[in-house]
């Protein structure tokens, strides 16, 4: 039985995608095979607050002794799943560049400073309607080898888990009006251009904080299960 | 309806924000049923490592049945991330096999392969070999082309089973529409 929709065309990016040139070795080349979705696919691991580290919903403050350099931001949002219902008590992962677009990671060789006060790596727990939010700093783009000239649109990495194993999600939110975003093969690569747009969160004037931080709103929708499952014929 | 989130790739960073210690430990010395350890590979089309692959599995417990919360001695959830050589392992326990609408389904572990290069994860699951007559039964292998199975039955090896991962070309992992 099946207990998802399918989903649509265009909207997860298919691997077999040339001008990401990372693909090229490693997109499988056999389609891959639908199956039922059994106990195993429709249910999942839930982390909630436990799984939370200390001080990583504000990614300014987290090393004793400074504070990360760069545009304060607020990244807030709301988790749900395809059908409107709110994906509770659920982790939210992020990670991503400093200011000057520099992960703090030893395969980075980008030449951009490390912020000795900024990690890059955050933690949230959604509420009871699914509601998330981060303080963190605008990530700076940053080059990389795919093709002459590339750079990465700004980005903030996001990991989710929903309700499911079908429903896990890894993704990324970009900044409105960042003009690499056309440019960029990996946020290209979805073929649906409204998909696409939904990766783009909003400027949010209402959420900014006078004096202190703008803001930027990025929903999120999971897969989620169906009321009445399915059978596929063939 | 909402309309989905599309899928990005983890990249090649993604331990800044993912590397949890001793994720890939699911079990302590008292969780119930046969402790094994589960080692593989990741390679490319070139059959050469991928050294920044993340591994996630999700299982059932020892008797077949799914937990997944925090609360639970067994979630049943971990994550790796490959090293230099693309290696992964996990500690956990054998899974059981379990019942369902769709049939009688063979021990197996569900496991996710993300990784700079692929902008939407790969699923797949592990079978294991000594468990011959529940594979065969299998409502999910038996959609699998006979001669792709074995890409699909992790191997004993000394003290743990191998099961490797091709993500393309000669043996091809079988990756699952989920």
């Amino acid at each position: 039985m099946r207990h998802f929709a399918v989903v649509p065309a265009g909207c997860y990016p298919p691997n077999d995608t040339p001008a990401y040139r990372s693909s090229e070795k490693r997109a499988p080349r056999e389609a891959a095979i639908r199956i039922p979705h059994t106990v195993s696919e429709r249910c999942g691991p839930h982390y909630g607050a436990e799984a939370l580290r200390p001080h990583a919903a504000d990614l300014t403050t987290q090393v004793a002794g400074g504070v990360a350099q760069g545009q304060r931001i607020i990244v807030h949002g709301r988790v749900s799943d395809e059908h409107g219902r709110p994906e509770a008590n659920a982790l939210v992962e992020v990670w991503q560049a400093n200011a000057a677009g520099r992960y703090r990671h030893d395969g980075d060789r980008h030449d951009a400073p490390l912020d000795p006060y900024f990690t890059g790596a955050g933690q949230v727990v959604t509420d009871a309607d699914g509601r998330y939010e981060f303080v963190t700093i605008e990530p700076g783009a940053y080059p990389w080898g795919n093709h002459h000239n590339a750079w990465r649109p700004r980005h903030i990495h996001f990991s989710l888990f929903g309700q499911a194993w079908a429903a896990r999600l890894v993704t990324q939110m970009y900044f409105p009006g960042d003009p690499l975003l056309p440019l960029d093969p990996i946020y290209m690569g979805i073929a649906d251009g409204a998909a696409r747009e939904r990766l783009v969160s909003a400027f949010d004037l209402e959420r900014t904080v006078p004096d202190h931080a703008l803001a930027y709103r990025f929903d999120i929708v999971l897969r989620g299960r169906l009321e009445t499952p399915w059978e596929e014929r063939s | 309806m909402s309309a989905l989130t599309p899928s990005q790739t983890v990249g090649p960073y993604f331990r800044i924000g993912l590397d949890w210690p001793e994720a890939n430990r699911l079990v302590g010395a008292d969780t119930p049923g046969q402790h094994i350890l589960l080692r593989g590979q990741v390679l490319d089309g070139d059959g050469v490592a991928v050294p920044d692959a993340m591994i996630e599995i999700w299982q059932a417990d020892a008797a077949g049945v799914h937990h997944g919360g925090g609360g639970d001695a067994f979630r049943g959830a971990g994550r790796c991330g490959v090293d230099a050589d693309g290696g992964f392992v996990f500690e956990t326990v054998k899974p059981g096999a379990f019942s369902d609408a769709d049939g009688a389904h063979a021990p197996h572990l569900n496991l996710i392969v993300f990784a700079r290069g692929l902008l939407t994860h790969l699923y797949t699951r592990v079978y294991f070999e000594d468990e011959a007559a529940a594979n065969a039964a299998d409502p999910v292998l038996g959609l699998v082309p006979a001669d792709r199975r074995a890409t699909l039955v992790a191997r004993r090896e000394g003290d743990h089973y191998r099961f490797d991962l091709r993500l393309q070309g000669a043996g091809e992992t079988v990756f699952f529409d989920v």
